[in-house]
């Protein structure tokens, strides 16, 4: 989902704030937290994704205004709820049913360009990336893809890479041309870009000539 | 977390985690003691002196800095470190020209195994948001201004693999030993934001870890 919490390349949060010492909670409720989070989704057979989705569906300006162990405790209290509070199981076994891997469709090397996807629900692929193009450098192998294991419809599992972006190619030509971004995306995010470089490159010349 | 420490507000969050834990040992789904082994474990156990651990040891012993490039998932574990977030780590190496920092824009995820969990800075709005597009901007946050020539590649954890930066080893230590190494290693220095101090900085470092020993105790004693 198009959520507040897809924050790569805003603005207007101001500078970091680096606290010297810092303790691990700040207050003991975010230890309990921390644990019952830990222990109740797994006693309630809640997968890590449906648990960041929880997090997700938090109201941008109640999400905003939280702070970050405040979100993990709405995201239990809502994911409670919504089970039920009692006699508390997965909704259904896809999740569970192991299913056939895809194939690997691309090799360290391949141009890549990022889907341009906006699912209504879980998503790891930021809108940052999206319909940007950029090239494999690893094959991390094969996992779950967390677009339909939040939503218990499947584990769907599938090659994720480390695809690496210039900086220039997310946000333009004032970006230093000496920082590049890797991030890990699934398969289906991707599609191959080596085609339409190719058309496109000619009618640069064109332009230019 | 000592019996002494009270939240104020009953509608806050202190109160609500407070009934949700009552609710759910009720219902036999948690143990009240499992989670004080959890918030234990976390508060003295797991932290980034484990990252420093595994830093050092790659500085001092060469065959060990390949193994920990090349799989850190098993070297680390060499280390006796392992645990929740911390089944696909990967070992990105800082040197004179690259510079390696790492975000999560869409959370906060972290390498808890080696660092513990996550300082409230990297949980910001702020680092989430510009890590990714302002990189050098960030980096003069905290205070480290690179030189142009240095590239700088960020790494947003949007999967599972979680990383670690294995920081440059300073100048003017090879007469140190492993442990005396790991003593230098700061947290900051593992995600990035900054670098490992120069040994004319031993003492500085040094002072600040006793500081943050004192600290701990403090927090721990005060309401």
């Amino acid at each position: 989902m198009n959520g507040v919490h897809d924050m790569g390349g805003m603005d207007g949060f101001g500078p970091v704030v680096h606290e010297d010492d810092e303790p691990v909670f700040h207050a003991e409720w975010e230890g309990r937290v921390y644990a019952l989070v830990g222990s109740a989704l797994r006693a309630i057979d809640v997968n890590v994704d449906e648990f960041r989705h929880a997090i997700e569906r938090i109201a941008p300006a109640q999400y905003l205004a939280s702070s970050y162990y405040e979100r993990w405790l709405s995201a239990l209290e809502t994911l409670l709820v919504e089970r039920g509070a009692t006699g508390m199981r997965a909704r259904d076994a896809v999740a569970s049913r192991a299913e056939t891997p895809r194939r690997a469709r691309f090799t360290p090397g391949d141009r890549v360009r990022a889907r341009n996807l906006n699912p209504a629900g879980h998503t790891r692929m930021p809108r940052y990336v999206r319909g940007k193009s950029g090239v494999i450098r690893r094959d991390w192998g094969v996992f779950v893809f967390p677009d339909s294991n939040a939503h218990h419809a499947g584990t769907r599992p599938q090659h994720v890479y480390c695809v690496e972006f210039a900086a220039r190619e997310l946000w333009g030509k004032p970006a230093n041309i000496r920082e590049r971004l890797f991030i890990d995306l699934c398969d289906e995010y991707l599609e191959p870009a080596d085609k339409l470089r190719k058309t496109a490159k000619p009618k640069a010349r064109n332009r230019t000539r | 977390m000592s019996d002494d420490h009270h939240n104020a507000a009953p509608t806050g969050p202190a109160a609500r985690v407070k009934a949700l834990e009552a609710l759910l040992t009720d219902k036999g789904l948690v143990k009240s003691e499992a989670l004080d082994r959890i918030v234990d474990t976390f508060e003295h156990k797991v932290g980034p002196r484990n990252g420093a651990r595994v830093v050092a040891k790659a500085w001092t012993d060469p065959e060990y800095r390949k193994r920990l490039l090349k799989n850190a998932t098993a070297a680390v574990g060499e280390l006796g470190i392992a645990g929740p977030e911390g089944g696909h780590l990967v070992a990105i190496e800082n040197t004179p020209r690259v510079h390696n920092l790492v975000v999560c824009t869409l959370c906060s995820c972290y390498p808890w195994p080696v660092l513990g969990l996550p300082p409230v800075w990297y949980k910001s709005f702020a680092y989430r948001s510009r890590a990714v597009s302002d990189p050098r901007g960030v980096l003069r946050d905290f205070g480290l201004k690179l030189p142009d020539g240095v590239e700088i590649r960020v790494w947003d954890s949007s999967a599972e693999m979680r990383y670690l930066v294995l920081p440059e080893r300073p100048r003017g230590t090879e007469r140190m030993n492993e442990n005396e190494l790991a003593l230098l290693v700061t947290r900051d220095s593992m995600v990035g934001v900054a670098k490992v101090s120069a040994p004319d900085g031993r003492a500085r470092d040094a002072a600040k870890s006793e500081r943050k020993a004192s600290t701990k105790k403090r927090a721990s004693t005060k309401g």
